[in-house]
């Protein structure tokens, strides 16, 4: 059996701005690398930052997950903790 | 933010499955994404471990890797999937055009055709750069198996061992052309599959605003290998 889903609206987002902010935090990443005189981990923090900080914007806008209904974004979400869980249990094994 | 009013552009008015309320080939997708979260989490996961757990030191970022060049390549793929999500709004204000001068306009507004082709074009240079950023290195001496013996880079590692991770060179080659050789067969993939799409449903003009599933389908795989490469961008070239 399918169901017709009910039209719903919502503001579609300027994909050019987010793909600007993109750009500009690309450059930023490759600047903050290679030219500013920070120390490692305070590079390694920033820069991880930066690269979640796209991704989320990929996520949310050009996948429209900001828009989607939660059952769906729950698809997405549920593999990241396991995902740090595999990490985390890599890492220690590793420490152990 | 400036932002255009349209209407449930995420859900194309095709039946829906029951419970998940998004159509059938939607749901595929996101449980594959789900799946292809968990297998570059694997490959990364490890990369970090086997990295962070040497007591020699990785290479330093630039020593080998050509960092501008694949900085190029990451702006190429994000212009792609800006281009994909410009295709899939098109299509679904039902503009299956290649380019046409709407009135009251200075330049042409671009259709399906137009932004389709785009993303095909960035997504097939980000391969062929990665190709030519391959050939490259093997050619300077950087392989799967770490730096050939008497190649230029096995020199550089003799003289300076820190900088480009001597004691590692193995494992920093191994990971490296696993974890970004995944990630282009990715790409490829999904080029192929845009390439398919492109001759035998948007030129044909099959897809309409009413009708837009395989657009939606594919744009979710293609944002997807681009969030990927964002994350992989970062941890292997930058860090």
């Amino acid at each position: 059996m399918t169901t017709t889903p009910q039209p719903t609206t919502h503001v579609r987002p300027n994909y050019m701005l987010i793909w600007l902010y993109l750009f500009i935090m690309t450059i930023a990443e490759v600047l903050l690398a290679f030219e500013l005189p920070v120390s490692q981990n305070i590079k390694l923090v920033l820069l991880l930052i930066l690269a979640i900080w796209k991704a989320m914007l990929v996520a949310l806008f050009f996948m429209h997950l900001k828009f989607e209904r939660w059952r769906l974004r729950l698809i997405f979400i549920v593999p990241i903790p396991l995902a740090l869980i595999l990490i985390s249990a890599g890492i220690l094994e590793k420490i152990w | 933010m400036a932002t255009t009013a349209t209407i449930d552009a995420m859900r194309p008015p095709v039946p829906a499955e029951p419970g998940s309320g998004v159509y059938s080939k939607k749901l595929g997708m996101w449980v594959f994404l789900a799946s292809d979260v968990m297998f570059f989490t694997a490959l990364i996961g490890s990369y970090i471990v086997l990295r962070f757990g040497m007591t020699d030191t990785w290479a330093k970022p630039g020593a080998v890797l050509n960092v501008p060049l694949t900085g190029i390549n990451t702006f190429l793929l994000i212009c792609s999937s800006v281009a994909m999500v410009k295709a899939y709004a098109a299509i679904a204000d039902g503009k299956k055009y290649f380019l046409r001068k709407l009135p009251g306009q200075r330049l042409q507004d671009g259709g399906l055709k137009f932004w389709l082709l785009i993303t095909i074009i960035c997504g097939a240079a980000f391969v062929g750069v990665q190709v030519v950023e391959y050939i490259k290195l093997v050619g300077h001496g950087f392989t799967p198996s770490g730096y050939r013996e008497g190649s230029l880079l096995a020199e550089h590692a003799l003289a300076d061992p820190i900088r480009y991770g001597a004691g590692v060179g193995g494992m920093y080659g191994s990971t490296f052309f696993t974890m970004t050789g995944f990630h282009g067969f990715h790409v490829t993939c999904g080029v192929i599959s845009m390439l398919y799409l492109y001759f035998t449903k948007v030129l044909p003009e099959k897809y309409s605003a009413q009708d837009y599933a395989g657009i939606e389908v594919i744009g979710l795989y293609w944002h997807f290998v681009d969030l990927v490469w964002i994350i992989l961008f970062t941890i292997v070239y930058l860090v």
